[in-house]
């Protein structure tokens, strides 16, 4: 029996697992739409807008592990997305983005609402197409989850065009893709395995940094059992939080530019530094050539354009994280605990993160509030700037996919839509949404999705009124000169919530805290809009300023001469 | 050319697609990398296009280069010839002046290159030679002197010597 293209689609779809799809209709995805419109196993979300759309698919890759499925029309629709494709790209997450398009014979016409989707997105995808046969729907579907999906995980964006959408086709189900032009590693070297194994034997004073890559890679618990049974610290990336519970005795924190004072210490001094799924950025090196510059680098990573793409590594390990750790740990024998463990503590000790504590309120103060209100359970999605870095630096992740946030491109705005996908992903968790006064505004919009499905976020707005990460820099860098970041004009964001049927809340006093996050946690049938007016000129410290080194590392603000 | 920037011929064995060249070119063009020279037809498996490409760079960003190619979907091989044992060849056809005073030296020229005059006019001859870039560079140079109207070369393209492929 034939059907039609879209219904092909959507089949396909459901056929990869695809629970929600998070979307915006129009006019050359119409018959898209109209077949989702019959399918009872897909819940459609309606986001206000596709980059909102983007990223709450996005979010639900990074909360579930699974592929995140977006939708959007031809032309305008399409080009929204980019920001959020681009957002999945520099992170490594697995989507499949849909696009409506003009008809096969209109291609390049400047039809009305054609824009040339896979040519802009080819630097920002991991792959995409431009279905132009309809006989291909059900094998590019399938490649394109099987893409998005293995190897190094990233957004594959299938265009499609009317015609494509509206043919008869005979739909045969496609489960297994073979692509001779796609071979991810999966398995370690073995050699390289057992000189990783001896070099850890062999360190004085390893550390472990982990990034995004074990959480994707499921390597957790594998992680975690090697610095058990090694006692080596652990320092995670922004995106790695959560690979090692940051209760564990083991865990340093994140390491970089606003990582802990400790956590990059240990990476300055060490011997031996075990990278696992992490990409040495440039806010987490610094300066390069002082970067872990006594030490011997184990590089293990999925992706063989990582290796060595900027420091030098003595033993690389390309390969899935979770299966290189299973096979190094049959290697590893128990060490015990060193004086370069001592030692690391001790600066732990000597200079620990902390903030004032003078009856003004201070975000780090909010946040380990939230901590402790949510029992460290909560999922948490994080916005970009210095919420953003006090959030990595005070919230103590306990499980991975807990904390999710833009990395790679930092991304304003992210937040909301993602925490809409995270929620969607975790009915089962109480979802954070800590952003800023800046961010919010960008996709303030979405907080209609999340009224309408009525999902309980708890929206934290940490309010300085100010493009606060901005400022700093200008403050620090710039001779104090606020071009451009002052924020005091802004809308009231209790009447906002109000507006949309949210709940909205204003904290000023640090008293009034815990009150509002624990009415917050008791509202279970819409979102709860958080004004939290901090300290505004509040800095976040530590900090490395950008392209330096350790030594310039700046625990609290200048004194003034 | 400063140090570091040597002249590289990196081949790759692509999927004949739509869209495939603008994925390999684009990973040189967003690195600011030139092209000089590019070649790309279907092998003796009609499924697969070859790409000749050579371009000077620095070792380290080319080598960085190729690992992404490597990624690319479409791209099924990629081989770095610079420094191996090949065989190279380039075709060119060179429309030079040739006023009747000039014609015996210019053909005097083809011969000695073993090229080929493959079309003529009242004031021109249309040369077709073939051989490495170098001697390519040779008799365009020598032409030169008589006036060229107009040249076209295929880019460079390369095999390993020997059996192996
Ligand atoms: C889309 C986008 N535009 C601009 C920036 C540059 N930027 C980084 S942090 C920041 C300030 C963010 O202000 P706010 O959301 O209020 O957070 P705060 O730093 O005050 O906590 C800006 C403008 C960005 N990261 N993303
Ligand atoms: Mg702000």
């Amino acid at each position: 029996m034939k059907i039609t293209g879209a219904q092909a689609l959507i089949r396909s779809l459901c056929n990869h697992g695809t629970e929600v799809i998070f979307g915006y209709p129009g006019g050359q995805i119409l018959p898209i739409y109209d077949a989702l419109y019959d399918c009872e196993d897909v819940q459609h979300i309606l986001m206000r807008h596709e980059q909102g759309a983007a990223h709450a698919a996005d979010a639900y890759a990074r909360a579930t592990g699974k592929v995140g499925v977006c939708f959007a029309t031809s032309g305008p629709g399409a080009t929204n997305l980019v920001t959020g494709i681009a957002n999945a790209y520099m992170d490594s997450i697995p989507m499949v983005a849909i696009t409506g398009q003009v008809r096969t014979t209109s291609l390049g016409k400047d039809a009305f609402q054609e824009a040339d989707i896979t040519g802009i997105t080819m630097p920002i995808t991991k792959h995409n197409y431009l279905l132009k046969n309809p006989k291909d729907i059900a094998r590019v579907i399938a490649e394109a989850f099987y893409i998005a999906s293995t190897g190094r995980p990233g957004p594959v964006l299938v265009d499609v065009p009317m015609d494509v959408s509206l043919a008869q086709v005979d739909y045969v189900p496609v489960d297994k893709v073979e692509l001779r032009s796609y071979k991810p590693t999966i398995a370690g070297h073995p050699i390289q395995i057992a000189k990783a194994a001896k070099a850890i034997a062999a360190a004085e004073r390893p550390v472990i940094y982990a990034g995004g890559g074990v959480i994707s890679a499921d390597a957790s618990e594998e992680l975690v059992e090697l610095a058990e049974r090694t006692n080596i610290l652990v320092t995670t990336t922004l995106l790695g939080k959560g690979a090692i519970p940051e209760t564990h005795p083991h865990s340093l924190g994140m390491l970089g530019m606003h990582g802990t004072a400790y956590a990059n210490y240990a990476v300055a001094h060490c011997d031996l530094l075990v990278a696992i799924g992490a990409r040495f950025d440039d806010r987490v090196t610094g300066k390069l050539d002082a970067f872990a510059k006594k030490a011997k680098v184990i590089h293990i990573d999925v992706d063989p354009a990582e290796v060595g793409k900027t420091v030098h590594v003595d033993i690389p390990i390309v390969g899935d994280c979770k299966k290189i750790l299973i096979e190094l740990l049959k290697h590893i024998r128990p060490r015990e605990e060193s004086t370069w463990n001592k030692q690391v503590m001790q600066w732990k000790t000597e200079y620990p993160l902390k903030y004032t504590n003078d009856g003004e309120l201070y975000p780090q103060f909010v946040i380990e509030e939230i901590w402790d209100v949510s029992k460290g359970d909560a999922v948490v999605v994080v916005d970009v700037g210095q919420h953003q870095m006090w959030a990595a630096q005070y919230y103590k992740c306990t499980f991975p996919k807990q904390f999710i946030t833009s990395g790679g491109l930092g991304t304003m705005g992210f937040s909301l839509p993602a925490a809409i996908g995270a929620q969607v992903a975790r009915p089962d968790k109480a979802v954070f949404n800590i952003v800023g006064d800046g961010g919010i505004q960008m996709t303030i919009q979405e907080l209609m999705p999340a009224v309408v499905h009525k999902l309980p976020i708890k929206i934290v707005i940490m309010n300085n009124q100010y493009l606060g990460m901005v400022r700093q820099w200008q403050e620090l860098f710039w001779n104090k000169r606020y071009s451009s970041v002052d924020l005091t004009a802004q809308p009231d964001f209790i009447k906002l919530a109000d507006a949309y049927g949210a709940v909205g809340m204003k904290i000023e006093k640090p008293e009034d805290v815990r009150p509002a996050l624990l009415k917050a946690m008791e509202i279970d049938d819409r979102p709860t809009v958080m004004d939290f007016r901090i300290a505004r000129e509040e800095n976040v410290f530590p900090m490395i300023p950008a392209g330096q080194s350790i030594e310039e590392m700046m625990l609290h603000r200048p004194k003034i001469k | 050319m400063p140090k570091n920037i040597i002249q590289h011929t990196i081949t790759t064995l692509v999927e004949n697609r739509p869209g495939v060249l603008a994925r390999v070119s684009g990973l040189f063009a967003r690195r600011g990398f030139n092209i000089e020279s590019l070649a790309v037809s279907i092998t003796n498996d009609p499924s697969i296009s070859r790409m000749t490409i050579v371009v000077n760079g620095d070792g380290n960003v080319l080598e960085q280069i190729t690992k992404q190619l490597n990624k690319l979907i479409d791209v099924i091989k990629v081989i770095d010839y610079t420094d191996q044992p090949t065989v190279e060849r380039e075709l060119a056809m060179i429309k030079v002046n040739a006023e009747t005073k000039n014609r015996a030296e210019i053909m005097q020229i083809v011969d000695i290159f073993r090229a080929k005059i493959i079309d003529i006019s009242e004031k021109t001859f249309t040369v077709e030679v073939t051989g490495s870039v170098a001697k390519i560079d040779a008799i365009e140079a020598l032409l030169e002197s008589h006036g060229i109207q107009e040249m076209v070369r295929t880019g460079k393209i390369v095999m390993m010597r020997g059996a192996n492929g």
